[in-house]
């Protein structure tokens, strides 16, 4: 038919662009594997295990926020025991001190940018 | 390839067997369908037809130029316009018969379509490293309403809304019931299953994304990888949607590639000024009149009648 070159065309063009994410990976020759972060020297703890706050810091961090703003609760006691100051600038950021080496990494690489520092000072090497 | 037995299963080699079906059967599908003959010239004509300069056409709904197909069919993908015809009939007490747009069936359509472009595109952020600009600001826009945490997306509750309501039509009109057979269903719960699984990947099981998309990499660049810290919703998840795809081309979903390809939205209404060829006609023997006149021109002359050439 005389269409099937446009329905040819029409197909490649489609699975091009389809399957874009393999040509890109391909072009740029990276392993596109988890970044890796800068841990804070001499700590061997964060608040929770490290699984714990890969997977929930987020929800932690919330769960700080709602009980320090809006219950007046400031203490948070891990699951061993310790206790911490609820705070961003004074327990997170007393160890986490660049954002660019410890936050940015993983955020830029799943592509999230949360509202930390809208309100927060961003910890950052140029104060 | 170290990726242990289940996760081989519901991660490499299910949604690899969905990615196969899904382009083998959308080029078998598309090339058939090339490759069938369209015996008549067939547009739907909802406007006046071209014809003398001075009667005004609708160039739109009666197009009489590829150009104005083309923009025809274009409509109807992006905005949909088809849908706006849908005409419902209705019987009150009277008897009293009524016809009256509906246009629920456009709404809905167009809520769920436009966000599930969105979330498909959204996801691009797992499968591209680094994470393209646009994306990342198809995504602030997307969070414009900066509700929950984590950010409920527009198009999730847009995608999740306009399918159940696409559902509840169907289910609450008694005709259109009748006519809804298992190939109407499976989509919708399939995909109300997927806007399902992911909302909740995203909003309820803290799951370390930075390990999804490890993982999502790991597909991209052919070379699989296990990754700890995935959490199993995230295998039901990508599960569906590798039933997505392998079903895609063997269902109705094939509208996608099909309203591009039907010659009822495609073809320029032109019949009367260009010649359309079925293409299984046999060939015809013609003896045109110049031909004829070639003939029979010397008794043309001699019997006294008009010749067009001496």
């Amino acid at each position: 038919m005389a269409d099937g070159a446009k329905v040819a065309g029409g197909l490649m063009v489609f699975v091009a662009l389809a399957c874009a994410p393999i040509w890109l990976v391909l072009a740029r020759r990276s392993t596109a594997s988890q970044p890796e972060i800068e841990l804070p020297v001499g700590q061997k703890r964060c608040v929770e295990s490290a699984e714990f706050m890969r997977q929930r810091h987020a929800a932690l961090l919330v769960d700080w926020r709602d009980a320090v703003v809006r219950e007046g609760l400031n203490r948070y006691v891990a699951s061993d025991g310790r206790e911490f100051r609820i705070s961003l600038t004074g327990t997170c950021l007393g160890c986490h001190t660049q954002a660019s080496a410890f936050c940015d990494r993983c955020h830029a690489y799943i592509g999230v940018s949360p509202e930390c520092w809208s309100c927060h000072v961003r910890p950052s090497e140029n104060p | 390839m170290d990726v242990p037995g289940l996760c081989l299963f519901f991660g490499v080699i299910v949604p690899s067997l969905a990615v196969v079906s899904f382009f083998g059967g959308f080029a078998w599908k598309a090339i058939g369908w090339a490759r069938s003959p369209v015996p008549f010239h067939i547009p739907i004509t909802c406007g006046q037809q071209r014809s003398l300069p001075w009667i005004r056409s609708n160039r739109l709904d009666n197009p009489h130029t590829p150009m104005g197909a083309a923009l025809r069919v274009a409509l109807a993908v992006l905005l949909f316009r088809p849908l706006l015809r849908n005409t419902m009939t209705e019987i009150y007490a009277g008897p009293k018969l009524t016809y009256a747009p509906s246009r629920w069936l456009w709404l809905f359509a167009v809520m769920f379509h436009w966000s599930m472009l969105v979330i498909v595109l959204r996801h691009l952020r797992l499968f591209v490293e680094p994470v393209p600009a646009w994306v990342l600001t198809l995504q602030r826009f997307d969070r414009f309403f900066e509700v929950g945490h984590p950010v409920i997306h527009a198009s999730t509750v847009l995608f999740v809304l306009g399918l159940g309501l696409l559902l509840l039509r169907r289910l609450s009109s008694p005709q259109l019931r009748y006519i809804s057979i298992l190939n109407d269903y499976f989509p919708l719960f399939l995909l109300l299953g997927i806007g399902a699984t992911g909302t909740l990947l995203r909003h309820y099981s803290n799951s370390d994304a930075a390990a999804i998309k490890e993982f999502v990499m790991g597909l991209v660049t052919l070379s699989p990888l296990a990754v700890s810290g995935i959490p199993a919703l995230f295998y039901v998840h990508l599960f569906l949607v590798s039933v997505l795809l392998a079903y895609f081309p063997w269902s109705k979903l094939m509208h996608m590639p099909g309203v591009l390809m039907s010659p009822t939205l495609n073809l320029a209404n032109n019949s009367r000024a260009v010649r359309h060829v079925n293409p299984w006609n046999p060939p015809v023997g013609v003896h045109s009149y110049a031909e004829y006149e070639d003939e029979f021109r010397g008794r043309m002359i001699e019997a006294g009648l008009p010749v067009d050439k001496l």
